[in-house]
């Protein structure tokens, strides 16, 4: 029987000398779902997403994604995932098109993968009447959606969103978010990170991370009924005060 | 999306021109397409996108062929003299007609007196006095011998030497002229400069330049371009793929191997038309020497990078480790020879000294591959163990 999950990860752990940033968290994603991560800067979040996305090594503790070992099968893992970080990582000197390509290119899509995936990311996010455009001559919002599109050149199956709205307007992040939901109706899993407590609200189902733990785990409606709250942020905050 | 119905149009176009584009790049469309090639095609944009590499590139290399080949000029033509004959009489004024008739000094000054041989000099009108003493004619007729003196300023000691050395001469000749029953020496040395006859500094510099320019292109360009995507943020998401560490860095320089020939070719062009620098080896030979040359300078930008957080220490770094060893350390301007011991040890450790070898070799005598063997060897070599050394730390550098 195939595995139901995306992600699984036993006991993790990574630590910076005497610091812990991820300390022995345990949790599974399940295949097609948007899963969040709540917390605050420094919660950890980011160190567990480049964690599995083979960017850092654990300290201890196990992990799958995509049936994969994050210790010893890192290439067939990077094969598999899309990774965007909060940095936007584009070229601002390249073109939209340049960079769509360019990322595509380093999945070793060739012209015709690329042309088809060109013109999927245009169709939808609407970049076409930026495409010829200098990345660092469009606003923020579009670059946001570029940097989405590039992460997903090659189809992954599993996409790792680092705070992909930060510093974008509310509008913006709206889109994006239908972007997100696209992907997921698609069967791609979606795994993202957030301090936007209204963010938290649109995923399927949500961990909240405090000092390198999970405190609390579940979608976000059993999460506001367990603790009897209006909003989710009524809950991170009472759980993070205790 | 709400806006997909709208933009359908613009896609198509965009894409069509993107492939009419890149069509001759690549036939082997169906095939996967080996990721490195999406790594040279950016760099090269990066490379045309920015102005100040195009300056450094193009530009550079001609000004400083300009710079150095008229500038670090050791044939000093004239030597710039001043006069201060106490004698006053023919026999002296015959020498002082001498002298200005010479073509190795150019009499700047009549001077008066004693004090305005320091003056003329302090004000740099001369370089060198010379004192016709008031008993010269007296002595000339009466004794064997008779003395004038040269004072020389010695604040540069190479125009000193000059001065002296063609001060002798000029004398030998004119003593020879004067009286023709001196008793001519036994032996008489005939020297004969072979490679470069007429000592023409540019001839022995210009070739140099090529090992000092590419070696700036090579590291500091590559030292630059790699930092740069770690500040970016870019280096990152590039790791997240499966393209290979190795695949990344030769991905990165391949595009300036090339700048790099290219300017060895600026440079060699330039010393030839300007400088008249004869060729007389095989430009292909040089080529080849210049690749192995290209490699080794590649190698410590790289190495540099992969150690190194930031542009700004990327670039200092650069500039110390290839730079400046290339210039002072690698018989470029200054003789190996001459140098303190201990930089005469360092001096093995920098690549320019072995490519300044071979290409003087190749430029100036002509001499064929067999002589290159410990050069070209060592280049391999060096460029090895650096890009070894590298592609390990590369990727455990990101973390933290």
């Amino acid at each position: 029987m195939e595995n139901e999950f995306s992600v699984k990860v036993q006991e993790l752990t990574r630590t910076f000398g005497d610091f812990v940033a991820v300390d022995h968290i345990s949790f599974q994603v399940y295949k097609g779902e948007i899963f969040g991560f709540l917390g605050a800067n420094g919660a950890g979040k980011t160190t567990t997403i480049k964690m599995l996305c083979g960017l850092l090594m654990p300290t201890s503790g196990t992990a799958y994604v995509s049936d994969f070992d994050i210790y010893k099968q890192t290439e067939e893992i990077k094969q598999n995932i899309g990774y965007m970080s909060q940095k936007f990582s584009l070229y601002e000197d390249l073109t939209v098109e340049e960079n769509l390509e360019f990322y595509g290119g380093i999945y070793g899509l060739n012209n015709h993968e690329l042309k088809i995936a060109c013109s999927q990311a245009v169709h939808s996010t609407g970049l076409g009447d930026h495409l010829h455009k200098l990345t660092r001559d469009i606003p923020l919002g579009w670059k946001q959606r570029l940097a989405l599109s590039c992460a997903i050149m090659h189809q992954p199956k599993i996409l790792f969103l680092d705070e992909p709205t930060g510093g974008v307007d509310p509008i913006s992040r709206r889109n994006f978010w239908s972007l997100i939901y696209d992907l997921a109706d698609g069967g791609t899993t979606v795994f993202v990170t957030t301090h936007y407590m209204d963010e938290a609200e649109y995923c399927n189902r949500l961990s909240i991370m405090h000092d390198g733990k999970i405190i609390a785990i579940g979608s976000p409606r059993e999460l506001k009924q367990s603790y009897q709250k209006e909003s989710i942020e009524d809950v991170f905050i009472d759980l993070v005060k205790k | 999306m709400k806006n997909s119905s709208t933009d359908s149009i613009a896609p198509s176009d965009g894409i069509s021109a993107l492939h009419k584009g890149n069509a001759l790049l690549y036939q082997l469309d169906e095939f996967m397409k080996p990721r490195i090639i999406a790594i040279v095609q950016k760099e090269f944009l990066h490379i045309i996108r920015d102005p100040r590499s195009l300056v450094i590139v193009f530009l550079m290399p001609i000004i400083m062929v300009l710079l150095y080949g008229y500038a670090i000029t050791f044939d000093i033509k004239e030597i710039q003299l001043g006069i201060l004959d106490e004698n006053r009489t023919p026999a002296s004024r015959e020498l002082v007609q001498k002298l200005t008739s010479s073509n190795y000094f150019k009499i700047m000054a009549d001077l008066q007196s004693r004090n305005e041989i320091e003056e003329g000099m302090l004000q740099r009108r001369f370089v060198a006095a010379l004192v016709i003493p008031v008993d010269y004619a007296k002595k000339l007729k009466t004794e064997p011998q008779s003395q004038v003196q040269l004072i020389v300023d010695g604040a540069n000691s190479n125009t000193a030497t000059v001065a002296i050395n063609y001060a002798k001469s000029f004398f030998m000749m004119y003593s020879l002229e004067m009286n023709t029953q001196i008793l001519v020496p036994p032996l008489e040395l005939q020297p004969r400069i072979w490679y470069n006859p007429d000592m023409k500094s540019a001839h022995f510099i210009v070739p140099g330049l090529v090992a000092v320019i590419m070696m700036l292109i090579c590291t500091l360009l590559t030292s630059i371009t790699i930092t740069r995507e770690r500040e970016s943020g870019t280096m990152e998401q590039i790791l997240v793929s499966p393209i290979r560490p190795y695949e990344i860095i030769f991905g990165k320089i391949a595009p300036y191997v090339i700048l790099a020939l290219i300017d060895a070719i600026i440079v060699v062009v330039c010393a030839r038309i300007i400088f008249g620098v004869p060729f007389r080896g095989n430009p292909l030979l040089l080529l080849l020497f210049c690749v192995f040359y290209v490699y080794a300078s590649l190698s410590l930008g790289v190495f540099i990078s992969a150690r190194v957080k930031t542009q700004q220490v990327a670039m200092i770094l650069a500039q110390l480790t290839t730079t400046l060893p290339a210039i002072m350390l690698s018989g470029f301007i200054f003789p190996i020879i001459s140098l303190p011991i201990v930089l005469q040890i360092i001096s093995y450790l920098v690549p320019a000294k072995y490519f300044l070898t071979i290409i003087r070799g190749i430029m100036l005598k002509g001499i064929g591959f067999g002589y290159f063997h410990q050069p070209a060897i060592f280049l391999l070599a060096f460029g090895t163990v650096l890009l070894l050394a590298s592609v390990n730390r590369f990727k455990t550098n990101l973390e933290g």
